[in-house]
């Protein structure tokens, strides 16, 4: 087999370690590729790239594949997301004024229940608290949008405004925004650099939320079948091979080159492992599936999910989109994932949409291959999200 | 008679703003704006009502730009977007050579071309002095590691300066690495051992 090059574009985070495990441990190699890792400046440019045909593959958003569907956000080249490269791993925190409140009336930092830290929020709050995100279309505004709607902050009283997580420092101290919502490393950074505090992990907003998609573009995919399968059967094997306990120092180790993160190893340990430091005092927390690479049907991009993202996008956008949430959420291709994966022993779901939020144990459901188990995936407040089409 | 077209660079760097504007200015009906600071971004470009917005591709700030293709209500003329749709090809030429166009929608490809077809040369000539500085930079670096790594072998082999460099080249040429690596590799190991 003749090895061939594939161009992908990636953010420098914990959770694009799929891509470069996939490329590192010799997994893409074995499937006759080499990938061509590009760091991104910024998500912009990964879906530039990607749209422009830079690259042919990408590690992205999972709302940027959603919105494009939707013509929202300017660029909307047709792409696909063919699996989900990791389930969860955004933290919440808060700079260092609200943290003095927070700790002044009590608040313990348990980095465990959006109803109590919502509500010690509210309490210390002077106005509407401003939080920082990566980018306009992602899991961070969703999940901050879904947790203040429903508890006691109220949807009014935030501001979400973008501000890419390596400045986020620089603009906590110059009070451009009060909190944040960012992936790992970033909200371990700002914990060490004395930024801020830790408030909640996404997880505890939303169970299982698909974070991070490996995406390629559609015509690509199209006319490239062999070698998107190729590419697709390295990063889930990359995927299972993260998932091992064992594996998780060797990653660290990976991830923390120059290369790639250029970071400790030990702050990108702490999001591998679920063992956050959640204050500048050493608080620790452990969390359960903080970030998912293979669990759980981790990588299995479930329609219902899509048409989750696809719901919110156009409940906080307005309508005016043409495109119908059936067929927003096709942007997840289960149908590929299927097509490529089944051959190399990828177990995976009967169906391709779930009714989200029902899952509160980890759960036997049926596979093809007999049975597999899913991982909790409720919404804080116990709501269910219901797939089917709308009449 | 049509409007002149206004156009927001983003850039922190002063020289590369002035040599931008300078050349919008002279290639391009239209009034250019700089903003330097990224704090804020999103606001202060909205003050401008630019029809044209301008970014570096490696800027990192450029996500918050992301929010202009958002922020216009049903009333407000639309307030930016990536060049796409007839100007596509445009677009393309764009994000290779280094530049992001937001343009707001509805303007006509051919007035934002003499914009964007300036701004495409001019990002280039200025990337390629950033590059070239930055080899500069890394090569005067290199060379200050290795007298140092010289001048530790020197004084712990009682060696001449060439026969140092031999030594350093030689263990490079061994191991497979680049004399800066061996060099360097050197000098942090005589760090720690103080």
């Amino acid at each position: 087999m003749k090895t061939v090059n594939v161009p992908l574009a990636y953010m420098p985070l914990v959770d694009a370690a799929p891509v470069i495990i996939a490329q590192e441990m010799g997994f893409a190699e074995t499937e006759g590729i080499n990938l061509d890792l590009i760091a991104a400046p910024s998500w912009s440019s990964v879906r530039d790239m990607l749209a422009f045909g830079r690259v042919d593959a990408a590690h992205l958003l999972s709302p940027v594949a959603v919105a494009m569907a939707m013509g929202l956000g300017g660029v909307s080249t047709p792409i696909s997301a063919v699996s989900v490269l990791s389930v969860n791993g955004n933290v919440i925190g808060v700079g260092r004024t609200l943290e003095a409140r927070l700790r002044d009336a009590g608040f313990g930092f348990d980095f465990h229940d959006p109803y109590r830290a919502a509500e010690a929020l509210a309490s210390v709050r002077d106005g509407p608290i401003v939080f920082g995100v990566p980018f306009p279309f992602s899991i961070h505004v969703e999940l901050l949008r879904y947790w203040c709607g429903r508890s006691a902050l109220g949807i009014g009283g935030i501001e979400i405004r973008t501000v890419p997580p390596p400045l986020m420092a620089d603009a906590l101290a110059a009070g451009d925004v009060d909190a944040f919502c960012v992936g790992e490393p970033w909200g371990s950074v700002a914990v060490d650099q004395g930024a801020g505090a830790l408030l909640l992990p996404g997880k505890a907003i939303w169970g299982f939320a698909p974070e991070k998609v490996l995406a390629a573009r559609t015509d690509w995919a199209d006319n490239e079948p062999d070698l998107l399968g190729r590419l697709m059967r390295a990063v889930w094997q990359a995927g299972r091979w993260l998932s091992k306990q064992h594996s998780r120092t060797t990653a660290g180790e990976i991830l923390s080159r120059k290369a790639y993160l250029d970071i400790s190893p030990e702050l990108i340990d702490r999001a591998l492992r679920g063992h956050l430091t959640v204050t500048r005092d050493g608080d620790l927390r452990n969390v359960e599936d903080f970030l998912c690479f293979h669990r759980g049907a981790a990588t299995f991009p479930w329609r219902s999910q899509a048409k989750w993202i696809a719901t919110r996008l156009q409940e906080r956008l307005g309508g005016g989109s043409s495109v119908s949430l059936d067929e927003a959420a096709r942007v997840f291709r289960s149908d590929l994932y299927r097509q490529h994966l089944a051959q190399i022993g990828a177990d995976m779901p009967g169906a391709s949409e779930k009714l989200e939020g029902a899952i509160r144990h980890p759960t036997a459901v049926a596979s093809t291959r007999g049975q597999m188990t899913l991982l909790p995936d409720a919404f804080f407040d116990g709501q269910l999200f219901d797939p089917s089409p709308q009449k | 008679m049509t409007r002149e077209l206004t156009v927001v660079v983003v850039e922190d760097d002063r020289d590369r703003a002035i040599a931008i504007v300078d050349a919008l200015r002279a290639g391009a009906d239209c009034r250019v704006f700089v903003i330097g600071n990224s704090s804020g971004l999103a606001r202060k470009i909205a003050v401008h009502e630019p029809d044209i917005v301008l970014i570096d591709i490696d800027n990192p700030t450029r996500d918050i730009l992301e929010e202009l293709t958002l922020a216009s209500g049903p009333l407000e003329r639309p307030v930016a977007m990536f060049v796409s749709g007839a100007a596509g090809g445009l677009a393309k030429t764009a994000v290779e050579a280094g530049v992001s166009a937001y343009v707001v929608d509805g303007l006509q490809p051919e007035r934002i071309k003499a914009v964007i077809d300036t701004a495409i040369a001019r990002f280039q000539m200025v990337r390629q002095i950033r590059t070239e500085l930055a080899e500069t930079r890394r090569a005067l670096e290199e060379r200050k590691v290795i007298d140092r790594a010289k001048g530790l072998l020197m004084k712990a082999k009682g060696l001449d300066e060439d026969a140092a460099y031999a030594l350093l080249r030689k263990t490079a040429m061994d191991q497979g690495r680049r004399v800066a690596d061996v060099a360097e590799a050197l000098v942090t190991a005589a760090g720690l051992l103080g």
